[in-house]
């Protein structure tokens, strides 16, 4: 066909917004140096020797058994978890949106006990887990006097990861549930669907897409998680600590960067396999019109089950986590129930508490807004507009996403260590409290931006042309109408990023250097040493930040949010 | 009221889409050409997918037409932006921005604008009160009713005084009797606005009663452009016949001609009946042709030009219903007023009567 002037003119409206293509060059910029590159580092550290290009690394730790054992063993886990996690996060999801709670009581033990396990440093649970039910645990030991119960291993890491990781499932159900128009499930309803034949033909098929992405990303959290396995696996190694080991142990680099190759493949083929599945059946549900408040389901068949079956699981959690300040507050766990502070002075007196927050909270506080923002940005580029990087763009930060935090953080002692290439460029990024922010922003980057681009995927493409047609430029329409009607999400990733960030391990823990001293650092060498007091004393304080700024995004969002709208 | 109004013009503008499943290329909108004057209602009409909204979407700036050149009161407008544009449009979902209320909606692009507040606050007042919606300032989008959200729509473009207001198919998702009273609501205010107006729909009846000019489309192509009586009485091809109002087509063949221009009348065999039929100037006899017969033009009666049979009778208070059979083809026709004429049943055989002037020949 003749002439293609249109995508010319396209191109030149595009230039016609500077602030646009400054902040297009810009991100580029930034997702090629912090995560393209240290994997590309990884690539040519495993594949290049010095007979040149071979496999022989590859070879090296096939041999392994320890290795392929750690690959079976990662699959399983993260399978079972990965279903664990989004059928019990669908479950509180659908209570919290779709069922009359009778009590102000139990809807306000649903909403700590489903954010408790996002506020909380993943290995917390591993701790409690370990003082509930292993050999000096209060349930095991004391309760049911078994005096050679063993938490470590399969079922142990399996249960600790699904506690933590399905409340991630449970917010990105209840985002999906919130924004189904209820009149979909009252026209079948009023078909004759029983509420069940609703729920299977109407209401789960549209959260389809929504039900297999949490899947995937619990899977993914699972296969990367460190800290878990790292406490209760016991012999039971996953490749998150068999990579941290080959590096730390027995300083085998190439080995590491070879092993965490064959854990980025394993991720990245998940994540393409589960993004083309998804990709073609997301569907839009939320329209420019607006529709009326959803009907609870007040029907006692329905509510008292769910309502007692949630319940249990949410005091059983509860329990998990009553565990760790109580754990601060005994002499020693397990012989002697006198109450006592010293592990709480012991934390600021013999072990630099003080300079632990300061610098978690700092580091955190820094990377967290420029993340949310950065996300937010990525996926209305992404969803919004159209330009020739933009696949770029999209494919990177979504590969983001399957890149496992030890990964990461071996990518970047080889590539940033003896700077850009290994020429000095940069060099004095490695080592600095620039280059753990930028951890921070590119780990919780892809939940961000994933949260961001479900949730603008959800607004009418025609509200913010309108803004536009309007008289507003892209930077205009994204400030006053994009940002504002996914407030929500945005305020939601900007405390999941300091959470994150203030929880994360897995990366970190490779790059951190002494002059920091972080707190997630400091409770795995002590869980480790098995100063369970000191460990839990340090988490008792995290857990009481982390939850003290969710508690204030949530009333943020509720006195502030867009669901004001509704009222 | 609006500052300036401004005319369209459209010049060979082409638009290629590539078809997502067969990744083929087509042409949604093909060398359209268009002049539409200043201060005039105009609608885009058609069939869903013959490119009217795609044309709509060029002059808004939101698709870039792939031939051709677009001119907006005389400026070519090809590379500018959506929001550098002098138009201002009217969405079919209303897109109303959902976390603002009223005012601040239709205020929304008096700010971008940089007005002062009070300017803003009169002209808002003053255009919610020309749309009915005076006293509505603080409601959120979310608790009006459809054709009240319609209204902040409208009212938002035109507070706007854009050169040239632009509606996409904006009452269909209104019910059937609020979709008549918006539409006759949308017509008075853009004729008290002096506004030029560009209007997309594929409701024939609502084109009808609103245009000053019609422009029906048909796979990409403009089919024909007139007013509304042009396009009804003398469509130009059996399309465009049967897309406007309901239509008969008699085929034929033209036997005798009288005169040589357009006005020249003639004689048309139609099975084994003559009839007589005029303006029949781009004809020549032994030419093929089509009567073209509207439903309420022709009568039956014991005497007449087509004999025909009755197949259905239905009475529908104003007007009796007949179809009939002319030979192998069905014709329908609307006898009004029927209380004092005959009705013919089912299986009666009759004529089909119509004055020659009523026919439009194709």
């Amino acid at each position: 066909m003749a002439g293609k002037q249109g995508s010319k003119l396209d191109r030149q409206k595009f230039f016609a917004d500077p602030i646009m293509v400054t902040t297009i060059v810009l991100l580029i910029a930034f997702l090629t140096l912090f995560i393209l590159y240290p994997l590309a580092i990884l690539l040519v550290d495993s594949f290049l020797t010095e007979k040149g290009f071979t496999l022989d690394v590859f070879r090296r730790i096939m041999a392994m058994s320890n290795f392929r054992r750690a690959i079976t063993n990662t699959l399983k886990v993260g399978f079972l978890v990965g279903i664990a996690s989004s059928l019990i996060g669908l479950l509180f999801a659908y209570v919290e949106v779709y069922v009359e709670l009778k009590t102000k009581l139990l809807e306000g033990l649903f909403k700590v006990v489903s954010m408790l396990p996002v506020v909380s440093p993943p290995f917390v649970l591993s701790l409690s887990m370990i003082m509930l039910f292993g050999k000096s645990g209060i349930i095991t030991r004391y309760l049911l006097h078994i005096y050679d119960n063993s938490v470590y291993g399969f079922w142990g890491i399996v249960i600790v990861q699904t506690l933590t990781f399905f409340p991630v499932c449970y917010m990105m159900m209840k985002g999906l549930l919130k924004n189904i128009d209820p009149s979909l499930e009252e026209a079948a309803r009023d078909m004759g669907a029983s509420r069940f034949k609703v729920f299977s033909s109407v209401t789960l098929p549209l959260i389809l897409p929504g039900l297999g992405n949490a899947f995937l990303v619990t899977f993914i959290e699972s296969i990367a998680d460190f800290a878990n396995p790292m406490i209760i696996g016991g012999s039971y190694d996953t490749l998150a600590t068999t990579i941290y080991l080959q590096i730390t142990g027995a300083y085998d680099k190439q080995g590491a960067a070879a092993m965490a190759v064959v854990l980025l493949c394993i991720t990245l083929l998940m994540f393409i396999v589960q993004k083309y599945y998804l990709e073609a059946k997301s569907t839009a549900t939320l329209s420019g019109k607006a529709s009326r408040a959803r009907m609870m389901i007040t029907d006692r068949s329905v509510t008292v089950p769910l309502s007692i079956l949630c319940t249990l699981m949410a005091l059983f959690v509860v329990l998990m986590y009553i565990c760790v300040p109580f754990g601060a507050l005994f002499k020693t766990w397990g012989y002697d129930f006198h109450l006592t502070t010293k592990w709480f002075a012991q934390v600021f007196t013999r072990y630099k508490g003080f300079k632990a927050f300061r610098d978690s909270f700092l580091l955190s506080l820094i990377a967290s807004p420029i993340t949310a923002l950065l996300s937010m940005i990525i996926s209305y580029l992404v969803v919004k507009r159209n330009f020739k990087s933009k696949g770029f763009i999209e494919a990177v930060s979504m590969l983001a996403m399957a890149v496992p935090g030890t990964v990461l953080g071996i990518g970047y002692i080889r590539g940033f260590s003896g700077g850009l290439f290994h020429t000095g460029i940069l060099q004095g990024l490695y080592g600095s409290a620039a280059i753990l922010i930028i951890v921070f922003i590119v780990r919780s980057l892809p939940t961000g931006t994933r949260s961001g681009i479900s949730a603008l995927r959800q607004i009418d493409k025609s509200i913010e042309e309108s803004a536009y047609d309007m008289g507003a430029d892209s930077f205009k329409v994204f400030m006053t109408v994009t940002l504002p009607l996914i407030k929500d999400s945005f305020l939601s990733g900007l405390v999941t990023a300091f959470v994150r960030s203030i929880t994360a391990i897995s990366a970190i823990i490779l790059l951190v250097t002494p002059q920091f001293l972080l707190i997630t650092v400091q409770i795995n060498e002590f869980a480790e040493k098995g100063a369970y007091g000191i460990a839990c004393a340090f988490a008792t304080i995290l857990i009481v930040i982390t939850y003290t700024s969710v508690l204030l995004m949530n009333l943020f969002i509720k006195y502030f949010g867009t669901s004001r709208v509704t009222e | 009221m609006a500052k300036e109004k401004k005319g369209v013009r459209l010049e060979h503008v082409s638009k290629i889409y590539k078809d997502p499943k067969t990744k083929k290329e087509f042409y949604a909108v093909f060398d359209t050409s268009l002049n539409i004057e200043p201060g005039t209602f105009v609608t885009l009409l058609g069939p869903s997918g013959c490119g009217k909204t795609t044309t709509l979407r060029m002059i808004a700036g939101f698709e870039s037409p792939d031939e051709g050149e677009i001119y907006l009161g005389g400026e070519p407008i090809n590379a500018l932006t959506p929001n550098k544009r002098d138009t201002a449009m009217v969405f079919q979902s209303y897109a109303l921005l959902p976390h603002y209320n009223i005012f601040d909606n239709v205020a929304y692009g008096l700010r971008l604008r940089k007005y002062d507040r009070a300017t803003i606050k009169q002209k808002v007042t003053d255009i919610l009160a020309l749309v009915g919606l005076e006293g509505m300032e603080s409601r959120m989008t979310n608790q009006l009713s459809g054709g009240q959200q319609q209204r902040v729509a409208l009212a938002r473009a035109l507070v706007l005084e854009p050169g040239v207001l632009l509606f996409d198919e904006p009452l269909s998702n209104l019910d059937a009797k609020l979709r008549v009273q918006m539409r006759t609501e949308i017509r008075r205010i853009q004729q008290e606005a002096g506004i030029t107006a560009i209007y997309v729909t594929h409701d024939q009846s609502e084109a009808m009663a609103i245009s000053d000019q019609i422009i029906i489309m048909e796979k990409g192509v403009v089919s024909q452009i007139g007013t509304p009586q042009e396009i009804y009485y003398h469509p130009k091809n059996e399309f465009v016949a049967d897309f406007i109002g309901e239509a008969n087509f008699l085929k034929g063949t033209l036997v005798e001609k009288n005169g040589s221009d357009d006005k020249a009348t003639g004689v048309a065999r139609i099975g084994e009946d003559k009839v007589e039929v005029q303006e029949v100037g781009h004809l020549n006899v032994g030419d093929p042709c089509e009567l073209v017969l509207r439903p309420e033009s022709a009568v039956l009666a014991d005497e007449g030009q087509l004999p025909c049979k009755v197949v259905l009778s239905c009475f529908m208070g104003s007007y009796q219903n007949y179809h009939v059979m002319v030979g192998d083809t069905l014709v329908k026709i609307t006898d009004f007023n029927p209380k004092n004429k005959k009705i013919y049943d089912v299986g009666d055989s009759a004529f089909v009567v119509f004055d020659p002037k009523n026919v439009h020949i194709l």
